[in-house]
């Protein structure tokens, strides 16, 4: 089987512009951190897209299960006191 | 000779090295090992291009004669082209392209380091774009060999057969001729001997680093300052020139 | 429908959701339920969509060495290099369904997983390379827009992806026919002559008729496809036809003209035999193309396997 081996799967994350958020670009293929960096940067970057960029390996990667998604997430949509548009503020209060 | 026909001369080694190195990258595309190593062989050949056009250009405007990058590229015969040989060797095999990338990359990593400070400002602009470019090569071609030689049984000897066979093409990067001395001395082009000793220690610490072993220096290979290159070259020029050769009244 | 008629039975209630939620218009991520045949018909037509892409690279290829300026040098290598890296992104997205790169490329070399006919074709003579970049990435466009809002999110994602790099491509072939319609007798000649090959098999690129077309119906009840074969031909056909006119090239068929009650154009029959032929691997280049996809895979292997024994070694250090 090592014969059509393909190498390892990696996630590659890239930043716009300094301080921005890494997205999530897509995967590439390599078999050490080295390779899966510099794959990453000949795939992804070709344009001038990136300024930094992460690899993960993609089986590291653990994600959120779908059937949990109403445990995991719906309780957090009445918690609306965590928006400042929740709170009244007497007239004429600036700055806050 | 002038000033100006030593620099003309001497650009269009230049621009001839990133030329044909590219040209035989290109040949990479669709036939690599993988598919993110075809993207990335392909990445190192555009660069190449991009300064083969840069250098061209230059070379054009330098000698003054209204030739243009594509008529130098595409309308000069094999005499009159100055790219050392290594470059215009066949690709061979992964293995093979990847030690003509590192001797080449570890050149020229010092080679554009130097030339960014000529005296000759267009040669120091695209000397400063270039090493960028070149650092990138040349950590490519550093981890591959690694890679290979600490590889398999099989990559280990492949990669030490390219370094073997490849070494006697070697000295010709350090090669000075009288267009080398002239612009030396005006400060436009860095002394190609002064920067042997850092090329040899990186080299020396590459192929350690990937257990592998310094080749034996033998009798070296020498020609194309004077334009004499292997059967090779003639072959590439006539794939490559073919449409402009074929229809001479053509624009495309 | 009998594979889908079983799942009903089965898994009543998953389906419903999941057939609902497609409806709504709502993206399918991996992880998600989705019934068996949804990924198998997934499976399918992205890794026949990667194959293609690599694939084709193969024609154009055949000009990288011999372009003839170092722009056209220049643009013809990074579109190529582009289209792997679209194969590549295909390749990912069909991953995530739980199929390998290796599976998948073995599929394309025992004949299971196909690739687009078109690239079965020669590419004889560098106007090729400008009607290739015209007509065929043209034609794949249209597909590809339609693409973007596929219900599987990582496909729908790299179809986005794709379709932004591939704003210049079709340019980049236009621009190659126009320059030579603009050049010597020869030249337009050449354009022209590459004209008449490349329309019909380009118009064979959006498949059979939809009437003909085996997964049709499955496709779009799960809005994997968005618009009928047939839709998006008129669509490329429309564009296209005053381009070549705008340029003097003329497209070679007889009964192509403007229907103004349809406001499109009405069209010659297709070769649907050649196309048959094609697809059962009797067009020009079926073989060689596969042969030489299986070529390169076998020469690579002792650089992967280096790779991965350097990987092994390295591990092994680090864990002592």
């Amino acid at each position: 089987m090592a014969h059509n081996n393909q190498l390892d799967s990696w996630e590659v994350f890239m930043q716009a512009r300094p301080g921005a958020n890494y997205i999530h670009q897509g995967s590439v293929h390599a078999s050490d951190r080295k390779m899966a960096l510099q794959n990453a940067r000949d795939t992804y970057s070709r344009r001038g897209e990136g300024t930094s960029i992460w690899v993960v390996p993609t089986n590291e990667i653990a994600a959120s299960n779908p059937d949990d998604s109403d445990m995991f997430f719906d309780p957090a949509n009445d918690k609306i006191y965590r928006l400042p548009t929740f709170y009244t503020m007497p007239e004429g209060a600036k700055q806050i | 000779m002038t000033q100006q026909e030593a620099l003309f001369k001497y650009i269009l080694r230049l621009g001839d090295n990133a030329l044909i190195h590219s040209h035989r990258l290109s040949e990479w595309c669709s036939n690599a090992p993988f598919l993110e190593e075809d993207l990335a062989l392909t990445n190192l050949a555009l660069d190449m291009i991009g300064r083969a056009q840069a250098l061209l250009q230059y070379a054009g405007n330098v000698e003054g004669k209204g030739r243009t990058e594509d008529t130098l590229a595409y309308r000069r015969s094999e005499r009159q082209y100055y790219n050392n040989l290594l470059v215009e060797l066949p690709n061979t095999d992964f293995a093979y392209t990847i030690a003509r990338l590192l001797f080449i990359s570890a050149f020229e990593k010092e080679y554009y380091a130097a030339l960014q400070k000529s005296a000759d400002s267009t040669l120091a602009a695209i000397a400063a774009k270039t090493l960028k470019e070149i650092k990138y090569h040349f950590a490519h071609a550093h981890d591959w060999t690694i890679r290979l030689g600490m590889g398999t049984e099989e990559s280990h000897q492949r990669i030490q057969n390219a370094v073997n066979d490849w070494w006697m093409y070697t000295s010709e990067l350090f090669e000075m001729d009288e267009t080398d001395d002239q612009l030396v001395k005006d400060g436009m082009v860095p002394d190609l001997k002064a920067l042997y000793p850092a090329w040899l220690q990186t080299i020396t610490d590459t192929l350690k680093a990937a257990s592998l072993n310094m080749p034996v220096t033998g009798y070296m290979q020498t020609g194309s300052r004077k334009g004499i290159h292997t059967e090779h070259l003639g072959h590439l020029l006539s794939e490559m020139q073919y449409l402009q050769r074929a229809y001479p009244d053509a624009e495309w | 429908m009998d594979q889908v008629q079983d799942i009903i039975s089965n898994d009543h209630a998953l389906l419903s959701k999941f057939e609902e939620h497609v409806q709504a218009g709502e993206a399918v991520e991996p992880r998600d339920w989705m019934p068996e045949a949804y990924r198998k018909h997934l499976i399918r037509q992205i890794s026949q969509h990667a194959h293609s892409e690599v694939i084709g690279m193969q024609p154009e290829g055949n000009w990288i060495t011999r372009a003839p300026s170092l722009r056209a040098k220049q643009i013809l290598l990074a579109k190529i290099q582009d289209e792997g890296g679209h194969g590549l992104y295909l390749y990912s997205a069909a991953e995530t369904l739980g199929i390998t790169r290796t599976e998948m490329i073995e599929q394309l070399h025992t004949g299971k997983a196909k690739y687009s006919n078109i690239f079965n074709y020669p590419s004889l003579t560098w106007a090729d390379i400008g009607a290739i970049g015209w007509l065929v990435d043209g034609a794949a466009i249209v597909n590809q827009v339609s693409l973007q809002r596929t219900s599987y999110a990582p496909y729908s994602r790299a179809m986005v992806r794709i379709c932004k790099e591939e704003s210049f491509h079709q340019r980049q072939g236009y621009e190659i026919m126009a320059k030579m319609m603009k050049g010597t007798a020869e030249q337009r000649e050449m354009a022209q002559d590459a004209m008449n090959r490349w329309w019909w098999p380009s118009l064979m690129m959006f498949g059979p008729h939809d009437s003909d077309s085996p997964h049709a119906a499955d496709a779009f009840r799960w809005k994997i496809k968005r618009h009928t074969n047939d839709e998006l031909r008129q669509k490329f056909i429309d564009k296209t036809v005053p381009q070549a006119e705008l340029i003097g090239l003329t497209v070679p068929d007889p009964h192509l003209k403007w229907n103004d009650a349809k406001g499109g154009y009405d069209h010659g029959e297709i070769n649907w035999e050649e196309f048959k032929q094609v697809i059962n691997g009797n067009g020009p280049c079926n073989k060689q193309r596969l042969q030489h996809h299986k070529q390169v895979h076998d020469n690579g292997a002792w650089v992967r396997e280096a790779a991965e024994a350097y990987k092994a070694r390295t591990n092994n250090q680090s864990s002592n």
